[in-house]
């Protein structure tokens, strides 16, 4: 192993050296992003492309991991005879956290990796010096557009998560126990408060701050041709993923502290 | 084909002044990246309204200050100035402000491939311009027009060959009617024809339309065809200048090798 500055071992170095660099990005969108001009057509579009088009992966995956919770649930609740509560504890697990973890890695794979190929692949065939050269604010046009488009479509995305989840779980309960549609959903909401969906929902905006920094940030500093393209790609989910996790450990701390009754009260 | 339509208005911008003195000015300007020198002490004046040549073998910097002309790079030290503005001292608006006079044509052409060929020619004059739709479509419709290419308006830039990838750039890099246009290396990739195609596009440009025009190239005939004074860079350094008939009695025989060959490139 190589040392380079003070006992530092280089790859040590360079992570850091990566992650600040990483975070001056991530503050100048922030930055930007709540100053003029705004490029509101094109957020609108990433927003479509982004957010929109996530939809059905989300709407999918949502129905699946409802049947599955509930099966789960089930499974637990039956033996304390308390089968009543499967839609209120399905509910409360969706919306609380499972609902906002699993949108957010969902989203990680794909608009991760969507956004560091795109900008990767322009940032080898000279796109980006080309916006640049038409005298475009090239950060501004395809990085602050992302980031916005980001942070809007998680929440919006997560609250479709729940409520598929929730599908899913009347799905599952249907079919074992003819449950009724109202009475599952009257039975799923009696517990949920707003303490529980607002935060919740709310700290996926920082998921989506962070999906779209990181992976635009690789995408934007690609270099070595269409292998650079192929690494900021992979790159951008591995390092999402992880910076979801970190993330939602201190944010969940923070709900508690700031919303004790979240805590599970 | 119809009548030219007027020179392009852009948004907050007077209306062209006209400029004493060099349209394009280096002084001393010189560039490393890590521990490699591109350009050393590099110094040339390019006449308004003319052709300007950067010869050299590949690797010689001639991408690199073409690039500083339009702040795509910055120098290390040394100036540069575009029309009297030292380009290499702007920054934001006013970079963006001083490119909009200026059309770059990138190697690969670099067509954003997200938007059809006339949204590409059309996009500076969607960023740039107050004119209603339907005048931006007729205004990107003549630069296709005046590259042969009126009939793929509506492709994708994937549908289109090497050359036409390369006029449809040309045509973007004329929409707001630039009096610099920067080439480079307008015969990399392309057949003798086609390159032969594509000069006569520059000589006409050059001839009619007043534009000074600033190429990159190995390829000696068309160095030959569009250029009024010649700069050949070797090592960082400029190794000679001349029109291309005293660049052919250069006492330099690298010069002399380089001038003789059928195509360089």
């Amino acid at each position: 192993m190589s040392y380079m500055l003070g006992g530092v071992p280089d790859r040590a170095m360079s992570s850091l050296t990566a992650f600040g660099e990483v975070s001056l990005f991530a503050a100048k969108a922030a930055r930007e992003a709540l100053s003029a001009p705004f490029e509101f057509r094109e957020t609108v579009r990433q927003i479509y492309e982004l957010g929109v088009r996530s939809a059905p992966l989300i709407a999918v995956s949502g129905v699946a991991v409802g049947v599955v919770l509930s099966m789960h649930t089930r499974a637990s609740l039956e033996r304390f005879g308390a089968e009543s509560m499967i839609p209120a504890g399905l509910a409360i697990a969706l919306v609380r956290e499972t609902g906002p973890l699993t949108a957010g890695l969902l989203l990680s794979g794909r608009i991760g990796a969507g956004i560091g190929a795109e900008l990767g692949a322009m940032r080898v065939t000279e796109q980006i010096d080309a916006l640049e050269a038409s005298a475009v604010d090239a950060f501004r046009y395809l990085v602050v557009t992302r980031v916005v488009a980001c942070v809007i479509a998680l929440p919006l995305l997560t609250t479709l998560m729940n409520f598929s989840g929730m599908l899913g779980g009347f799905i599952a309960e249907n079919a074992e126990t003819g449950l009724s549609f109202p009475l599952y959903f009257q039975r799923a909401f009696a517990l949920i408060e707003a303490s529980d969906y607002v935060p919740a929902t709310l700290k996926t905006m920082v998921f989506g701050f962070i999906i779209a920094t990181i992976s635009s940030f690789l995408g934007f500093t690609t270099t070595s041709g269409t292998e650079g393209v192929g690494r900021a790609s992979t790159r951008s989910v591995v390092l999402s993923s992880i910076g979801i996790i970190v993330a939602n450990v201190v944010l969940v701390r923070l709900i508690f502290f700031v919303f004790p009754q979240a805590a599970g009260g | 084909m119809t009548a030219a339509p007027a020179p392009v208005e852009i948004r907050g911008e007077p209306q062209a002044v006209e400029v004493a003195g060099p349209a394009v000015r280096l002084e001393h300007v010189t560039k490393s990246f890590g521990p490699r020198k591109v350009l050393d002490d590099v110094s040339f004046d390019v006449t308004e309204g003319s052709g300007f040549i950067i010869l050299g073998r590949s690797g010689t910097g001639k991408s690199v200050t073409l690039r500083h002309m339009i702040g795509l790079v910055q120098p290390d030290s040394g100036k540069v100035f575009v029309r009297g503005e030292e380009i290499s001292s702007l920054r934001g608006k006013e970079l963006a402000a001083a490119r909009m006079r200026m059309g770059f044509l990138f190697q690969n052409a670099a067509l954003f491939d997200s938007i059809s060929v006339g949204e590409n020619v059309a996009f500076p004059l969607r960023r740039h311009t107050d004119l209603p739709d339907r005048e931006i479509r007729e205004r990107a419709m003549a630069k296709l027009q005046s590259v042969g290419l009126e009939r793929e308006f509506e492709k994708m830039p994937a549908d289109l060959s090497g050359g036409m990838k390369k006029r449809a750039g040309l045509a973007r890099a004329l929409a707001l009617d630039p009096k610099v246009l920067l080439v480079d290396e307008p015969s990399a990739g392309l057949d003798p024809i086609t390159t032969g195609e594509i000069d006569e596009l520059l000589v006409r440009l050059k001839g009619h339309g007043g534009t000074t025009l600033i190429v990159v190239t190995h390829n000696i005939p068309s160095a030959r065809s569009l250029g009024d004074d010649v700069v050949m860079l070797h090592e960082g350094r400029i190794l000679a200048r001349g029109t291309p008939a005293e660049l052919d009695r250069s006492d330099e025989a690298l010069v002399r090798t380089f001038m003789a060959s059928k195509n360089a490139g």
